[in-house]
């Protein structure tokens, strides 16, 4: 039998492999896996085509630029393109797909409406990058590359986001919102 | 405004199996985002643990044989706390982290590509507000780019083997309890 028409993989052998792939990227590229400044070099390119007069004040293009790290299209960009192929493929094989909208614990809490989903996802979804950013390191970033390398910042910034997530996530559901996941 | 192709199809192929690990680990799945922040299951702490450990062992390593170089972020106070309570606040409202959304819109999800568009204009957001946001960050203490080790006088290898022991009893108590069985996870 194939292993990737199986639906799920157990959670030690995923993060054993999860660990092996950071020596991978460490080793061929001297990169670590992150998601986040994919996503800010994309906006900054964005911005820059756009709107190239409001890009040529703001100290943001400046400040890199001293950096020696301007805006582009990166190993990282690749890989978050593939993080997406690689989802694609790994459910299509296992048939592990759907089209839902709204999730089972939301619609328990927040109904059945897509409209009040897709607001929660798309309000979730900035304001967690907009803190990603200022950071400077996402669940992939901080929380596995740079605790791994014992850096102090990720040490500091993946048990908060634990206890913000966490707390947050009670005050949406309660207790009674873990007879729904 | 590109790396050198042969970069990034290294990329690439290293996304390409991120996306494999983190579909197949089930966590591209709200339901199981949210069974973990509501600390009813431990699918994601498990792969993280497990991610940071082993990760650890061979990247130290090959740092240390001077195989690459540390690539951490600055310590800076204002950036951690006011990051990373929004990040947690966003986490737990959209229900995907940044990789495993991603991947959750390669499993077809709808509105896991709706946060990820949300996400765009977050990152946009960032970069406009960079100028105000500047001097706020400066306002705090920054103690750099610094490692465990470096701070503690601590060498790598013992903090890594501090990481090690914990997980190591958390798989031989998970052997010795049979009746635990991986989540389905499936929704």
């Amino acid at each position: 039998m194939n292993v990737f028409s199986k639906k799920s993989w157990g959670p030690y052998m995923v993060g054993t492999a999860i660990g092996i792939l950071s020596w991978f990227a460490f080793a061929t590229a001297d990169r670590q896996i992150g998601i986040t400044t994919a996503f800010e070099y994309t906006a900054a390119l964005g911005a820059q085509a756009l709107a190239p007069q409001l890009a040529l004040n703001n100290s943001y293009y400046a400040e890199k630029a001293e950096e020696n790290k301007p805006p582009k299209i990166d190993w990282e960009w690749m890989l978050v393109l593939g993080v997406f192929i690689g989802s694609y493929l790994s459910s299509k094989l296992s048939g592990d797909r759907t089209p839902e909208r709204v999730p089972a614990l939301w619609r328990w809490r927040f109904g059945d409406s897509s409209a009040i989903r897709y607001a929660g996802a798309f309000g979730g979804g900035f304001v967690m990058m907009l803190g990603a950013r200022i950071a400077q390191g996402c669940t992939s970033g901080h929380a596995i590359s740079g605790t791994l390398q014992l850096a102090l910042s990720s040490w500091m910034f993946a048990p908060l986001i634990f206890i913000v997530a966490v707390a947050t996530a009670f005050l949406l559901y309660g207790k009674e919102g873990r007879n729904h996941v | 405004m590109f790396d050198d192709p042969g970069k990034l199809l290294l990329g690439l192929v290293t996304g390409i199996i991120f996306g494999v690990l983190l579909q197949k680990g089930q966590v591209a799945k709200f339901q199981v985002i949210l069974g973990q922040l509501l600390l009813k299951e431990f699918t994601v702490f498990k792969i993280m643990a497990t991610a940071v450990v082993v990760g650890a062992i061979g990247v130290n390593a090959i740092i240390a044989m001077g195989g690459a170089s540390l690539h951490i972020q600055t310590a800076s106070l204002a950036r951690v706390l006011i990051g990373g309570v929004l990040f947690g606040v966003g986490l737990a409202v959209f229900g995907l982290c940044p990789g495993t959304s991603v991947a959750a819109c390669g499993e077809g999800r709808h509105d896991a590509m709706v946060g990820v568009l949300g996400m765009f204009f977050g990152a946009g957001s960032y970069i406009l507000l960079f100028p105000k946001l500047q001097p706020v960050l400066q306002a705090m203490p920054d103690w750099g780019k610094v490692t465990l080790p470096q701070v503690t006088g601590i060498s790598t290898w013992i903090w890594v083997a501090a990481l090690a022991v914990p997980l190591g009893f958390m798989l031989r108590y998970h052997r010795l309890r049979p009746g635990i069985t991986p989540p389905k996870g499936s929704q």
